[in-house]
């Protein structure tokens, strides 16, 4: 990536306590979560860095409690970090002053939160219109650009509800419906889909999918689901006690995971499903005959893997053969979670 | 000053490797030694009572720097200017409510319009039943021929009312972002809720103007603490995360304030209106003492004179006032916004403001032709004073009735309640301070126990001892006599579902009673004597007795008493050995409360004639002895705050120890 990243961590950390900027000044290098835990303080975030290129959708994942909600807290400084630097479009975070921050958030962020975070004595068009209320933007193009985004989350009709009226996805849906209000370059979203029955939450990633590829939106996005992980991301991050174990595709994820612990964490996964072809794929021995697809998953080609008899099978990205699959490692990988 | 350094000696070394109740043991035995010694005579009278020479003049110096922040630093000019402001807004509802030849010059407004948009207003917040109740409290007010003393009240609780609500409000958002304004605010207030309200009245008269600019002024300030702390406790309680959604939206601060923290803390900032408006009726009605005309001025002068009947009814008036008042209030706390299908036509959308402009009009317009519609006239009301004035007399008379009430008030004053303040008054000044602190040590600690000292040194050194020992007295006996009916009742009630929700219901209703009906019954039943005093007190202070008491045995938790009874326990044994103990901490915020309001009843039965601080405080009244009127206000203050910082301080330590949340 040549361009520079929309968002840009380095050495992040977000310590909750009584004094955390004391605390981190005396804090000795390699400190433990637990010895910090010890000292009465806790990590929420610990020494990330981390980036997110533009039009990329990120996951992050991890157990509850491991600081997912507080990072992206951190990238959209709803948080104040107490360590290392954010920056957005080049931009240093920190430094905003509160008119520049507000100016951000109105026209360049969004954000779905776990809880929803509604506003109880608004009306759903209400609460969907409110950023642009707070942007001074008139009453009845706020009330039409509102209407539009609570028909794109299938709210049509419920727009005069309260909130407490509404069920716990309707009222879900209200928040993505808000974050998608500004048209925002970036968004976040903290696990958007948790209380979304499969069905509407299948529409909803299909809609998101549709929308980051015809916008190019940068998405940071928290999800305990892996499918839905695997469905949307470019790359995951896998966090625990606060620090980011390892960052990348869900191919390396699966294929080489960079701890025990994430290995642990991804034993569940059926890898036949998640690894693709072009992964596999290496440029010295192209193989002969049929190319199948880069983008195609093991588990897609299982057919063709167990039935074919070249030990080499070319594999083409565009059209372009890009080099060749050894037919063994696909089986193995087939096999292995089968 | 001889006594005071004394007991200070005396409390700070008793700390040493003693336990707390050790310590309070030796100061209880010194207190007794010295008692015993005054008794057989050989105490010197400077030990017994701090002698007249060595009384500071606080009275005089606490004038003069009245004097100097009223005249010097100009206080009373910009009092002065604010009256004329407040003048012409409550003319103006004067007015408008009865009648008072001000601008606009439109009123009075006709009492059928004004018990229609009553009544409409209670349907809308509560259904019929508070459409009757609201309707019903006005058409009775003026069929009873009290509708222009009740609209001088009112014109007066208009005013004052929202005024205390945007102080309180702005002092209360204050409070919670500023955490130094909190911490200066926090005694202020505590000094405040127990300062009794005659100190609040002349300072209100003297910077204020006789009559009703004074009484909105007192009655406001008397009412800003609860909203404050309602205000604060609203805005901490708020989600963070609708907060962040708030920031994320890109509020500025004051949108965010606006838009998000105020109507989030929607609840709690209502149950505080709630409270502004229950404190501004009871104190509006006694502002009768410093001349407001109105209810309160009403009932004083039917009482002074005996007239029980017609000060029934007022009372009832009151009553009604403070119950519609409170439920309509109280429906607005819990009433939620509910959405109009699309496509609701705008009258309908409004149907309750359409219905309440419409019948107002209406009425206006009818009370043009019918003369009754737009007053009731002196000989056309209902009320029956003399009648029932005839039946309450009547009803004294009946033999058993008279020997009853006759026999009470031999016995109690005779073997009981005269024994009981001479013995107080016996006891030597610095023996009986060292008795509170030892009860302070006792229950509640070392902090509170040098509080204790010093502020029961303090009413000492005021020159008020005898007086403030004759106020203890009262508050101690009411509220002793107090706890014999009402605990009983209680646990009773407590017993089962049914009665506890009933006597919840009635302790709830009486609680919203202005103070003053209180002493109605008391000057039915034992006329203008020291046992309606102690009467009155009484019937107050047994409200959040009964009541805690219930809620403390009510909430002890299921499992306990069933694993009671499975270990065989009788009732009795259960209520002794589990229940009790359990509900302790939440009966005694009920014995504390039930102390307060003491100290505030006692103050106010000074108009029944009591030799107390009250009636000192009363008689300041009516002049401009705004030293004096302070130093016997503090002293109540003083005693006050001792007994709830302590009781407080044991209840919060025993939930803590009992793992009971709060
Ligand atoms: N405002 C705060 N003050 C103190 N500690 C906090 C605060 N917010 C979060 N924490 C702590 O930081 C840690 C990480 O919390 P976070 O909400 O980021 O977890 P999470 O990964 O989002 O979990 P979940 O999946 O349950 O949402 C937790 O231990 C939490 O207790
Ligand atoms: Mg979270």
């Amino acid at each position: 990536m040549t361009e520079t990243p929309v968002i840009s961590c380095k050495n992040v950390w977000k310590i909750f306590g009584p004094d955390p900027a004391a605390y981190i000044k005396q804090m000795p290098q390699d400190h433990s979560f637990d010895a910090i835990r010890a000292d009465g303080y806790i990590a929420g975030v610990k020494d990330v860095s981390i980036e997110v290129g533009r039009g990329e959708m990120l996951v992050i994942m991890g157990l509850s409690g491991s600081g997912k909600s507080t990072l992206v807290r951190c990238f959209s400084r709803l948080h104040d970090i107490t360590g290392g630097t954010i920056e957005v479009e080049g931009q240093d975070i920190m430094q905003l002053s509160e008119k520049e921050l507000i100016e951000l958030r109105r026209n360049k962020m969004g954000m779905v939160f776990q809880s929803f975070g509604l506003l109880p004595h608004r009306t759903v068009l209400e609460n969907v219109a409110f950023p642009l209320e707070m942007r001074g933007q008139d009453k009845h193009e706020r009330r039409a650009r509102a209407m539009e985004v609570v028909k794109l989350v299938g709210l049509e009709g419920r727009e005069e509800y309260f909130p407490r009226e509404l069920s716990g996805g309707q009222q879900q849906r209200v928040g993505i419906a808000r974050s998608l209000a500004i048209e925002p370059d970036i968004w976040f979203l903290d696990e958007p889909f948790s209380a979304l029955d499969p069905l509407i939450r299948r529409e909803m990633q299909d809609e998101f999918l549709r929308l980051q590829d015809m916008l190019g939106k940068t998405i940071v996005f928290i999800t305990h689901d892996f499918d839905e992980a695997l469905r949307l991301a470019d790359r995951i991050a896998i966090m625990k006690d606060g620090a980011v174990e390892q960052c990348d595709t869900p191919d390396q994820i699966v294929l080489h995971p960079a701890t025990e612990y994430v290995r642990k964490f991804t034993e569940e996964i059926d890898k036949a499903r998640v690894v693709h072809a072009g992964v596999l794929a290496s440029p010295d021995n192209k193989g002969e005959g049929e190319p199948v697809d880069a983008g195609a998953t093991i588990q897609e080609l299982a057919k063709l893997l167990v039935h074919d008899t070249r030990d080499v099978i070319p594999v083409a990205k565009q059209g372009q053969v890009i080099g060749g699959m050894e037919r063994q490692a696909g089986l193995t990988i087939l096999l292995e979670t089968g | 000053m001889a006594d005071a350094t004394e007991v200070h000696g005396n409390i700070s070394p008793g700390f040493g490797g003693l336990s707390r109740s050790k310590a309070a043991l030796v100061l209880v035995a010194v207190a007794v030694a010295l008692t015993l010694l005054r008794y057989a005579g050989l105490l010197p009278d400077a030990l017994f009572r701090v002698p007249e020479a060595m009384v500071p003049p606080f009275a005089i110096w606490l004038d003069a720097i009245f004097n100097f922040v009223k005249d010097d630093l100009g206080l009373l000019a910009v009092t002065r200017t604010l009256t004329e402001g407040l003048e012409w807004i409550l003319d103006a509802t004067a007015n408008l409510l009865f009648g008072k030849r001000r601008w606009p010059n439109l009123g009075p407004i006709p009492w059928t319009s004004i018990a229609a948009v009553a009544a409409v207003i209670g349907y809308y917040l509560g259904g019929w039943r508070m459409a009757l109740l609201a309707g019903g409290t006005f058409v009775w007010t003026a069929l009873i021929g009290q509708w222009k003393i009740a609209m001088e009240t009112m014109s007066v609780l208009v005013v004052a009312a929202p005024l205390a609500f945007v102080i309180g409000l702005t002092l209360g958002i204050l409070a919670w972002r500023k955490p130094w304004v909190n911490r200066a605010l926090k005694p202020i207030l505590s000094v405040l809720q127990t300062l009794p309200f005659f100190t609040y009245l002349l300072p209100a008269v003297i910077f204020f103007k006789v009559g009703p600019t004074a009484g909105a002024v007192a009655t406001t300030i008397y009412a800003i603490p609860p909203m404050i702390l309602m205000t604060t406790l609203g805005l901490q309680k708020v989600s963070p995360e609708v907060v962040e959604a708030g920031e994320m939206s890109g509020c500025s601060r004051w949108q965010l304030l606006r838009h998000v923290y105020i109507p989030s803390a929607r609840t709690e900032i209502l149950v505080g209106v709630n409270q502004v408006i229950m404190l501004c009726l009871a104190m509006v009605v006694l502002t009768a003492f410093i001349g407001m005309p109105g209810l309160g001025a009403k009932l004083l002068a039917m009482m002074g004179s005996f007239k029980l009947g017609r000060s029934f009814e007022i009372g009832v008036t009151i009553v009604l006032l403070a119950v519609t008042l409170d439920r309509m209030s109280k429906a607005w706390v819990v009433k939620q916004p509910e959405h109009f299908e699309k496509g609701t036509p705008w009258w309908k959308r409004h149907l309750t403001l359409v219905l309440a402009v419409g019948l107002f009009v209406f009425f206006i317009i009818v009370s043009q032709f019918v003369e009754v519609a737009a007053t009731i006239g002196r000989k056309q009301n209902f009320s029956q004073g003399k009648e029932i004035d005839t039946l309450i007399k009547g009803f004294l008379n009946i033999d058993a009735v008279k020997a009853v009430t006759g026999f009470l008030r031999a016995f109690l004053n005779v073997q009981v309640l005269i024994p009981f303040r001479n013995f107080l008054l016996s006891i030597p000044t610095p023996a009986l301070i060292l008795l509170v602190t030892a009860f302070a040590l006792w229950l509640g600690g070392r902090k509170q126990a040098i509080l204790a000292a010093v502020f029961f040194s303090l009413v000492a050194l005021s020159g008020w001892w005898d007086r403030s020992v004759i106020t203890l007295y009262s508050v101690i006996s009411a509220v002793a006599l107090a706890m014999i009916i009402g605990l009983p009742l209680g646990i009773w009630a407590a017993r089962t579902e049914r009665w506890s929700k009933r006597i919840l219901l009635v302790c709830d209703t009486a609680q919203t009673f202005p103070s003053f009906v209180y002493l109605i019954p008391a000057i039915m039943l034992f006329g203008i004597t020291d046992i309606a005093v102690i009467f009155s007190i009484l019937i107050f202070a047994m409200v959040p007795l009964t009541r805690y008491t219930i809620e403390g045995l009510r909430s002890v938790p299921e499992e306990m008493t069933e694993a009671a009874d499975m270990s065989g326990a009788t009732r009795m044994q259960k209520l002794i050995n589990v229940q009790l103990p359990l509900a302790l901490p939440t009966m005694a915020v009920g014995f504390n409360q039930a102390i307060m309001f003491a100290f505030f009843m006692v103050i106010i039965a000074a108009f029944i004639g009591t030799q107390d601080l009250g009636q000192e405080l009363q008689r300041t009244l009516a002049g401009t002895d705004l030293g004096k009127n302070f130093v016997l206000g503090i002293c109540v203050s003083l005693m006050a705050l001792t007994f709830d910082l302590t009781i407080l301080k044991w209840a919060s330590d025993q939930k803590k120890a009992l793992g009971l949340g709060d």
